[in-house]
């Protein structure tokens, strides 16, 4: 099956600056695709050259088979785009906003029922200036989806947004999965990442380091876990230490710490737990997650 | 397209309206300066001929007015488009079927629109300052200021490419405009003006603006100023070329 999207070894420069170095990655049909990296690996400008707004100095993108620039127009009634940080007019109002949107492709859905799936119903007269970020950020989202496209781009999607707005989004998302549509979003958010993409692409530095999906990079990059508990049993200590997998036992005060590698600690952690009835009054396992692959493949945290 | 740059044009005339500030800076200023200087010049001016073009009659004060509306409309579509371009408003729009030369024009149109509502007002409340004599051509001189405000609203596109940020848009602007009125023959006749000025002065449009629309004003026919209307086209098409080169949408 073809890609719904195929970005294949391109590279944009400004000036001196290299802003994308070499960018692969291929999107399938139906599947939420992530591009993840701190800000300025290379992630908007990579989605500006699939929107068609930048031409790559090098390399081929092709969305629906179709040439993002060269083929603009046709692509434009196929491909729904969010932009990061873009605005309105501070004064056009939401539905008329959607009015124009709408007017602008030969075929539409319908605005209202739209806006009343992204809970925006009550905010049809309210002008764009007045509207809360997780609004704007919906409204947005409407005038991507008004003509039903195949193909949703997101940039940046929940930046600035408070947590439960973040979720609200989310949820929106998957649900643009669900009625068949494929998604490519970037974002800084290892959790958004996690929660919402079937496959991601770490971007670092304008290249790609590595693409599968969350769990499976995880698991393949990190195999360290943890886990913390609280136990006065002093017996405990040399009984951690035989668990098959192990790497270091360390105690502060109560508080112990169990280091290993392998998928399976925290089962044999409990096992031997339940095994020599030890008796422990707080439990938590510290398992390694995106940011955790991020920081092993680049040597620094995404947030630096 | 014609349907959306209709569409557009409604949106963003309604937008504009919304703000307060905008409508009273665009029709009321004008308005009011030019009915506070023709109830104290007025009559005056309107009987002596401060020399434009020679002969009598001269229509500086609405001549004047007029100009002030065009340079105004420049330097608000100046600053609409640099906080659109800012605010990514602009890039959000170009990545729709919208064309630029729709959003352009649709910004365009908005600001004829005022200024001819603008006129209309000026003429309805400044009626009585003038002598009801010599009857003024006023739909000839609708049409010359609309071809004038739409010829040296391409300066307008100018600056908006140049401009970096919109708060440097109006400053600029101004810089740009106002002493333009200096070599426009509005106050002095251009023939009494230093040599280097009446070379400025030939350079620009305004000139070729002030000249057709007294002509009009006082009641020459279009064919003594083809000229002029050769010359605002001119410009027009220079400077539209030269900021479809330059126009930066982000």
């Amino acid at each position: 099956m073809t890609p719904i999207i195929r970005v294949s070894g391109i590279r944009k420069t400004y000036g001196k600056t290299v802003a994308v170095d070499d960018v692969s990655f291929e999107v399938e049909e139906g599947e939420i695709f992530g591009l993840i990296g701190p800000n300025g690996a290379g992630k908007t400008t990579t989605m500006e050259c699939v929107e068609g707004l930048r031409r790559p100095d090098r390399g081929s993108i092709s969305v629906l088979s179709l040439d993002p620039i060269r083929d603009a127009r046709r692509l434009q009634q196929k491909v729904g785009v969010q932009l990061q940080q873009a605005q309105l007019q501070k004064r056009i109002n939401v539905s008329e906003a959607v009015d124009l949107w709408a007017s602008l492709y030969p075929r539409a859905v319908d605005g209202d029922a739209l806006l009343e799936r992204l809970g925006l119903a009550d905010k049809r007269k309210a002008w764009f200036m007045t509207l809360s970020g997780g609004q704007k950020q919906r409204l947005f989202i409407a005038l991507a989806l008004i003509h039903d496209p195949d193909v949703v781009l997101l940039d940046e999607l929940t930046t600035g947004l408070d947590p439960q707005a973040r979720r609200a989004i989310w949820d929106l998302v998957r649900e643009i999965r669900t009625r068949g549509k494929t998604v490519l979003l970037t974002t800084h958010l290892m959790e958004e990442a996690e929660r919402l993409c079937d496959r991601v692409a770490i971007v670092e530095r304008g290249r790609v380091i590595d693409i599968g999906t969350p769990a499976g990079l995880v698991r393949k990059h990190c195999q360290n876990e943890a886990v913390v508990l609280e136990t006065t049993d002093a017996s405990a200590s040399h009984r951690f230490e035989s668990i098959p997998g192990v790497e270091s036992v360390t105690w502060q005060n109560n508080q112990c710490t169990i280091r290993g590698r392998g998928g399976d600690l925290v089962t044999h952690v409990i096992q031997c737990l339940a095994e020599h009835r030890i008796q422990v009054t707080n439990f938590k396992t510290e398992l390694p997650n995106l940011e955790d692959v991020f920081l092993t493949l680049t040597g620094h945290s995404i947030r630096e | 397209m014609l349907k959306a740059l209709l569409k557009l044009t409604w949106l963003e005339l309604k937008i504009f309206v919304r703000e307060p500030m905008g409508v009273i800076g665009t029709i009321g200023i004008p308005v009011v300066v030019f009915l506070i200087a023709s109830r104290l010049l007025g009559p005056r001016i309107a009987r002596t001929a401060i020399q434009t073009g020679g002969g009598p009659g001269s229509a500086v004060l609405p001549v004047l007015a007029s100009i002030l509306m065009a340079l105004s409309a420049i330097s608000s579509l100046v600053t609409i488009i640099s906080i659109y371009r800012e605010g990514g408003i602009l890039k959000r729009l170009r990545a729709t079927p919208l064309s630029p030369t729709v959003i352009l024009s649709a910004h365009v149109l908005v600001k004829l629109i005022f200024t001819i509502l603008t006129l209309a007002i000026m003429v309805l409340l400044g009626r009585r300052y003038f002598p009801p004599g010599a009857p003024v051509p006023l739909f000839s001189y609708a049409v010359a200021l609309t071809f004038t405000t739409w010829a040296i609203l391409s300066i307008g596109f100018f600056i908006a490419s140049i401009v970096p940020t919109a708060r440097f848009a109006q400053p600029l602007a101004a810089i740009i405009l106002y002493p333009m009125i200096v070599v426009s023959g509005l106050f002095f006749p251009v023939s009494v003006l230093p040599q280097w000025m009446q070379v400025a002065a030939r350079a620009l449009p305004l000139g070729y603006a002030v000249s057709l629309l007294d002509g009009i004003w006082r009641g020459q026919g279009w064919t003594s100023h083809l000229g002029d209307v050769a010359a605002l086209t001119l410009f027009f098409l220079a400077f539209t070329a030269i900021s479809s080169r330059m126009f930066r949408w982000e």
